[in-house]
This record gives structure tokens, sequence and C-alpha cells, in this order.
């Protein structure tokens, strides 16, 4: 049995006595002898180094190093050695929630520092300091929206990610908000929409912007923060609430977490922002310094008429997604987007067997239509050593022969060149 | 400290990647941002030293003592960072489970989430756990859900109300009104914990759930408990478990035989994963027999060997997109595996045995808030010191000044000038003892010398910063 309890025998019978007690038993008298626990079925504990060889040997079951296609949202981009480095610092990553702001600047800091990028990202003019996930800050961004324009109404639009529409619709089970598809914002409290959509197609929201506006209905965008390396922001669509996922800045993809929910507005609806944000400041000598700000709008303080029930948010992945993008810079950011996209138009080009299936030009992602099963297809491309797309009927998304497939700067014009050759000879005999 | 921006340099860059190997595409210029994000132009150098510099300007558990009550700041073990870290982990993509045709390749992390959920809903006494939420107040929001889907299944449309003592913290009521419930607030007796006939009086049959966090958070237990799950079972109502204190009974006695249907577990709490500023955490939900058909899905089952999804009949769905934040859960698995059996059940006693010694060393010198034996954490009043000018919060700078983080203060609401210290398991006597000693100190200087409490902090990066003027100035990014 392994522990990191320092405390000897010795020291709890000297505790004991300064506290008065016989035993530590004796502490736990106010639980009610009937509930006392009797026993358990918790296997007994290990030495540190066979927890590592039961984890690697946990680890050697999975397939963590094919040549991916997968995206669907989460994507396989490279994370500069400098973020691991930076974030892994136990002064960030082992404190907690800056409560005490004196001695929490590091995190303050860099929480208004992650704001203002991400700010400056989608053109918007507040930024909180992170949500849950993409999916979560959806939901988020349309309870704010119904809280702003007091209609019930959520319009989403068919570019959003369906696995986001099944969040959406189990986090609002018991609240009364009605749920259409489609663009049309009369009578609605928003418009819900993905750019790019979870097929791929990128779009200029701009005119619908507008007819949300006229409708006084918000424009909620759901952005892939790479992509804005060279796409249009949601603020230049005149978007009311942006909010993405931002695993692609620096996240691991980590079989679905600790991502990063991005949630950022205009300076008219900050109030009514679910989430913590931090705010500059001085002390009583001058000194700039961060602390949280606007904190009536939160559970501690509001309770039940706060604006979220947020609390311990991913403050971690913020302070990752700060470092990528100082890392990436201005250039980097556009190079990235422009490597992304090169890469997948390449391979595009070269899937002349299938049908592409999106309604227009697409970013680093595209629905194809095989000739055959998707399932079967992905099957055999395992055994090649690739994970070769998301099969869009397993999602709800598409047909039995429809298939997702992404491009990230990783994929070297070999792998393209290998993984079209391979696509065709399974797809096609 | 300059902030990055103030670092850049046009034309500089730290990252480069390789020269393009396919031709380059573009985008029809309607379809593209007109210019450039204005992200800081830096060299790694500049990005390196200005994060490093940052981290200087913050304290962790690994730097200091961090009693901060009620958020469990116990040593975030370093194997845990090097198991999250193995590819086979971290390199996982969550779409990996999208696709039956993927599931031979996650055999290893579906392994690993079942004998998590089993472990955790042993630990617990449930009969199943999901660790689909991703902190404890979206555990909070999903069992609020679960109760919601149980009433709608079985016709209790009348059920729109839930309880929650005065005591709670403040993402109870907020998850409950996220779920879409009125909420009514029970008083706690002066006592400090929940009495029966307070909590009959609000009790009535449209209550549809009542959340308790045991022990409570004046870090007592609450004794009247299992009457209390009985009043609520009459009624049909669930009862939540807020399972923020767990770190207090974990091998003592279980939520499930205490009659609770739901509950979250908050793994960044009780089973150490690191806090990261804030997050991420992981706050999985745990259920009994009432709730088991409603959980969110998919889920992990075993058949023949074989590990696959399937969802229950009745889930409430999907509540986070896969499997919440599974590193995290990664690193609480490996926790669990190190201390197993008798070593979890060391952690809850080591971690009320050092609370009561704290306890026991300041009460003379500190108004203890209640006259209950207290568990993990010990709640003290400075209403005393508060009326003769020293806040809880002048102690809690004094504190940063002597090297420590502070206790919680003025929380729980229900406590005046509240100070809240919960030590943990982790820390040796020696640390306990000197805290103590700068404590009873520091309550001397209050007496004596109360301008050296209310001037502190003097020897952080920066003092006490006015806040109002955050507010009024709102000033939330560098555009
Ligand atoms: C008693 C109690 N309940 C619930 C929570 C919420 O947990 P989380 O911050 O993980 O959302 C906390 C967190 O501090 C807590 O102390």
């Amino acid at each position: 049995m392994g522990s990191w309890i320092p405390t000897t025998e010795s020291e709890r019978k000297e505790m004991l006595a300064v506290i008065g007690a016989a035993s530590i038993d004796e502490l736990f008298s106010s639980i009610p002898e009937p509930y006392r626990m009797r026993g358990w079925e918790i296997p007994a504990g290990l030495s540190e180094m066979s927890v590592r060889n039961l984890m690697a040997g946990l680890a050697g079951r999975n397939t963590a190093d094919a040549i991916s296609f997968l995206g669907g949202g989460y994507y396989d981009h490279y994370i500069p050695a400098g973020v691991d480095a930076l974030s892994g610092r136990s002064e960030f990553y082992t404190a907690y929630t800056p409560y005490q702001p004196e001695t929490s600047q590091g995190t303050l800091q860099s929480i208004y520092e992650y704001q203002s990028l991400i700010c400056r990202l989608t053109n918007m003019e507040f930024a909180n300091a992170s949500l849950y996930d993409g999916g979560t800050a959806l939901f988020e961004a349309a309870t704010m929206a119904v809280r702003i324009a007091k209609r019930n109404r959520v319009v989403i639009h068919p570019s959003v990610n369906p696995t986001y529409v099944q969040m959406l619709k189990t986090h609002a089970a018991n609240l009364e908000f009605d749920f259409v598809t489609g663009d049309d914002p009369s009578g609605a409290a928003c418009v819900l929409v993905q750019n790019p959509a979870f097929d791929g197609t990128v779009r200029d929201f701009t005119a619908l912007g507008d007819r949300c506006h006229a409708a006084k209905a918000l424009l909620v965008v759901s952005f892939y923060p790479v992509s804005l390396g060279m796409i249009k922001s949601p603020g230049e669509m005149g978007a009311d609430i942006a909010v993405g996922e931002g695993q692609c800045l620096g996240m691991n993809l980590g079989f679905g977490g600790p991502y990063l929910g991005i949630m950022a507005t205009r300076a008219e609806h900050v109030r009514k922002m679910p989430g913590r944000i931090a705010g500059q400041t001085e002390d009583h000598d001058g000194r700039r310094g961060f602390v949280l700000t606007l904190q009536a709008r939160e559970q501690h303080i509001r309770r039940t008429k706060a604006m979220s029930n947020i609390c311990s948010n991913q403050a971690l992945c913020a302070l990752r997604a700060a470092i990528y993008l100082c890392l990436l810079g201005k250039e980097g950011l556009r190079d990235l987007a422009v490597a992304c996209h090169s890469k997948a138009e390449y391979l595009k080009a070269k899937l002349d067997f299938a049908q592409i299936l999106n309604e227009g030009p697409t970013f680093n992602e595209f629905a194809v239509r095989l000739p055959m099963d998707a399932h079967l297809v992905t099957s055999k491309l395992l055994d090649r050593g690739f994970l070769a797309g998301l099969p869009l009927h397993d999602v709800g998304a598409g047909e039995t022969n429809d298939l997702l497939i992404a491009v990230t700067e990783q994929r070297t014009r070999a792998e393209l060149d290998a993984f079209a050759g391979a696509l065709k000879d399974a797809a096609c005999n | 400290m300059q902030l990055i921006f103030e670092k850049s340099r046009a034309g500089r860059r730290a990252i480069n990647f390789d020269a393009l190997d396919v031709p380059e595409a573009k985008l029809a210029p309607e379809l593209c941002r007109a210019n450039a994000a204005a992200l800081p132009e830096v060299g790694e150098l500049d990005v390196v030293r200005h994060f490093t510099h940052l981290s200087q300007r913050n304290v962790g558990i690994d730097d200091t003592f961090y009693p901060l009550g009620s958020c469990t700041m116990k040593y975030n073990p370093k194997i845990a960072e090097v198991v999250a870290a193995m590819p086979g982990m971290a390199k996982l993509h969550p779409h990996q489970s999208s696709s039956a045709a993927y599931a031979g390749t996650v055999q290893g992390a579906y392994a690993l989430i079942h004998e998590l959920e089993a472990m955790l809903a042993e630990i617990a006494g449930m009969k199943a756990a999901s660790i689909q939420p991703i902190a404890g107040a979206h555990g909070e929001l999903t069992g609020a859900l679960l109760m919601a889907a149980y009433h709608r299944d079985k016709g209790n449309t009348h059920k729109d109300t839930v309880i929650v003592p005065d005591s709670a913290h403040g993402t109870n009521p907020a998850s409950a009104v996220m779920a879409g419930f009125k909420v009514v607030e029970v008083p706690s007796d002066s006592d400090g914990t929940l009495h029966v006939d307070k909590f009959q009086a609000v009790m009535n049959d449209r209550v549809a759930g009542v959340m308790l966090t045991c022990p409570n958070t004046h870090g007592l237990f609450e004794s009247n408990v299992a009457r209390i799950a009985e009043l609520a079972h009459e009624v049909d109502a669930l009862l939540y478990y807020d399972g923020a204190n767990l770190n207090a009974i974990v091998g003592q006695c279980r939520p499930g035989d205490l009659g609770f249907d739901v509950m979250h577990y908050n793994l960044h709490k009780t089973f150490a994963t690191p806090h990261g500023m804030g997050g991420p955490g992981c706050g999985p939900v745990g259920v009994g027999e009432r709730l088991l058909p409603y959980l969110p899905g998919p889920r992990v089952v075993h058949h023949d060997g074989i590990y696959s999804l399937e969802t229950p009949e009745k889930s409430i769905g999907r509540i986070a997109a896969f499997f919440g934040n599974f590193l995290i859960a990664v690193r609480a698995y490996a926790y669990m595996r190190f201390y197993g059996d008798e070593g979890l059940r060391d952690v809850s006693r080591v971690a009320v045995l050092n609370a009561n010694y704290i306890h026991a060393r300041l009460k003379h010198a500190f108004k203890p808030a209640f006259g209950k034996p207290f568990m993990h954490e010990c709640v003290f009043t400075a209403q005393p010191q508060a009326e003769k000018g020293v806040r809880a919060m002048d102690f809690a700078k004094a504190l940063l000044d002597r090297g420590y983080h502070a206790p919680t203060v003025y929380f729980p609401l229900t406590v005046k000038e509240c100070l809240m210290i919960e030590p943990t398991e982790t820390e040796s006597k020696e640390t306990l003892d000197a805290f103590c000693d700068t404590m009873l100190e520091l309550a001397r200087l209050a007496e004596e010398c109360p301008e050296i409490l209310q001037q502190a902090p003097i020897t952080t990066p920066v003092g006490r910063l006015d806040e109002v003027k955050a507010a009024k100035d709102l000033n939330c990014a560098c555009l």
C-alpha cells in the first residue's frame, strides 16, 4: 500500500492527546452508529511502480499512433513544447481559483491575457475566463440569449455539431426552451450557427446576423479557433455571442477532455455573461494588478439568480490556450490555417472516386460519400494504420456510406498520398 | 509586470511550420477575415520568461500550505501527471468512441472508465456512476436533471421545488434553477446542522428533491440525515448528496447507506487531481436504484471480455460530448489504485484528525462557529476580532505575508466573519504546528497592533487591489 500521508503513529497519538480524544475513531462519533461502514470492495493499494505499470498496461490497449483524419470538432494539431513546459509549472497547476488576488497575480494576469487573445481572435469585446467545453459553452450562450431577449425560442442552424445539439437538449430538458431547426430569427431569442459547419463547410453569416438584429434576436456563432487564422471572425459577421471549443489551442485530444469552452460577447451584454471574468485595476501604490470582477453575476453571490452554476472552470486549459496563441503569434496562426486548408484541399482533389457532400468551400474538413459502407472502409484502413475519419451515420449526421475527413498541419504530403491510395483501394474493391 | 502584448515586436516569432509541401489553397476573400488576428509577435524566450515570471506571482500546493476550506487542497501526486501524459491516454481522439468501427482502439480507456465508475459507486454506496459531468457544479446539474427525468417518468408533474439548506454552496441553488426547479432554502439550526422540525416545515408534496452536503459546509456531520431521507422519500422526493466534502467520510460511511439517491463526486478534491488555478476538475454523478435508468449515456459496458457503449433506455442523454474530463478521471483512477482499501480509509481519518488538531490548538484564540465536533474542516468566526476592527479578510491577508495561502473567508454565508480551515491529510504535523503558531501570533497582533493585519499584505507582488475600480472602469481585455 502506498500513501502520501506523512503523519506517523506517534504523531497521531500526540495530536489526539492535544485534541483530548482517545482514538481517531472517536472523532467520527457524530456519524450515527448504524451507518458506520463495515466493509467495501476496494482492491488493496499498490506501489507507485505498480500503478505506473498498471496504467501503462491500460494505455497499451489503446491505439494512439495511427495516422489520423478524425476531426468532427476535435483536431490533432501539433502542441509546441513550450505549452507543456510552462503550463506544467506547479505554481499554476496546483493553485486554485484566485480568491486571494495578491498571491494569484500569475493566474489573474494570465486569464486577462487569455481574455484579450480571445477578443483579438474573434473581434469581440469581452471574453470570460473559460467554460467547460464547446458544447456546454453553446448551451450557456443559448441560455444567455434567452435571458437577454426574454424569448424562449432557440433556432439551431443545420451547421451545428449534432453532439452539441444533443447536449443542448439534455441540458435544457427541464427548461421551457422551444428548439427549432433552421435559420428564421423571427420571434426567436437567437440563432445558433457553427462556422465552419460540422461537415466543414465555410459560410458567411453576416446577412443572417443582420436578419437576426432586425428581428431583435441574437446571432450566436460557434467557431473553430484555428480556422480564425484565415476565415471571417464571429465579430466581423456581427455575432452577439461567440463560443467555441478550444481543444485545438494546445489541449491534448485526451479522449474527450479536459478541453476549453470559449465564450466572448459584446460590451452591452457583458453583465449577462456567465463565468469568471478577470479585470485590470491597481493597488494603493498605483501598481497594476488584476482581480475577478463583475462577480455579482456568479453563483457564490447570486445563488438562484446567478447567470450560471459554473464554479470550477477550465483555467489551466485557458492558460494553455494563451501560451499556445502567444507561441504561434500573428504570423504563426495564419501559417497554421493556411497549412490545414491547403493540405485538406490537396487531399480532397485526390478523392475523385468519392462524392464530396459539402454545399460550398471547406476549411480543413469535408464530407464524402464512398462507394461502400464507411464502417467497412474505416475498418480496412485501420489495418493499414489510418484513422480514416468519422463515419457520419454513427453520429446521426449522414448515410452509412458517408465519412467526415479532417486534415491538420501534421499530415505530410506523403501521408496524404498514401491515405488517398488506401482509401481508394478499400472503397472501390 | 508588463503584458505579453507590450512585449510584441512586429515581425518577431516563436514557432515556424515546415514549408508547405502542397500547393497553397485560398478561400474566396468574402469568406476570409480582413486582417490577421492581432496576436503578440514574440520569440519563444519572451514567452517562456513571461509565463515563468507570471508563475512566480502565484502560489500552489507545491509551494505552501493551502488550507482553503471546502476546496480540499491536498497534495497532487506526480505519478498522476505521468500516467495522464501517457500517449495511449493523452492522444486518444474522442471520436474513436463514436463509431463501433474503432471500438477495438480504445479498449484500455473503456476498461479504465468501467472500473473507475464501479469504484466510485462502491465508495459511496451507489449503484452506478458516470464520469461525464465536467466539474462539481456540472454534476449537480446532472443530478438535478436526473431527478427531473425521474419525476417526469413517474408523472409527478406537480413536483417543481428543490430544498437546499442556507449553508449550501452557491452552486446547489444555481444548479437546481438551471434544471428548471424552484428553490426553497431551509435555515440551519444555531448548532450548525439541519433540524428535523425546520425541515418538516418546508417539506410537502411539491418537493422533487433535497440537496444536502454532509459533512455540511460548517464542517459538521448532519446527524439527522437518515431521518431527513425518510421524510423526503415519504413524498417521493429524492435526496442529493453534494460530494464536495467526501474526503471527510471516505471509507467511514457511505452516502448510499445514509439514504442518498444521487450525488456528485469532486475528483479534484477527494481524489487529488490538480485544481489548475480553478479547473479543470471532474464531477462524476453517482446514483442509487431509483435513478439508474436515467443515467447520462452512452455508458461503457462489458460483455464477454469486450467493452462497448450502450445508452440506458431512459437516459437523460449526453451531458458531456464524450467522457467528461477523461484525463482528470485517469489521474483519479491512478490515485485510487495507489491508496486502495486501507489507504483510502486512512485519508479520511487523518483529514479529520488534522482539522480537529487545528481546532484544538486555535479554539481559545478564535471563536469556533459551532460547538459540535468538526470533521475535516474547522470553521471559526472572527466576529469578536472584527468588532475591534480586524476582520476575517485581514487575517487572510496577514497569512499571505507569512507565506501561507489563506483559509476560505466569508463562506459559508451563514457564519459572520467566517474563517474556514481545511488542512487535508497530506500535511505534516510540523506544517500544522507552524500554521497554528502563526494564527496564534496573528490573534495576539490583532489585539496589540491591528494595523499590521489591516495593512497586510506587504510582501506580495501587489498590495490589496481596488475591486471597486475594477468594476467601475471595466477593463477586461487589452484590445
Ligand atoms: C460544497 C461545494 N459544493 C459544490 C462545489 C462546486 O464544485 P465545482 O467547483 O467542482 O463545480 C464546491 C466547490 O468549491 C463546494 O465547495
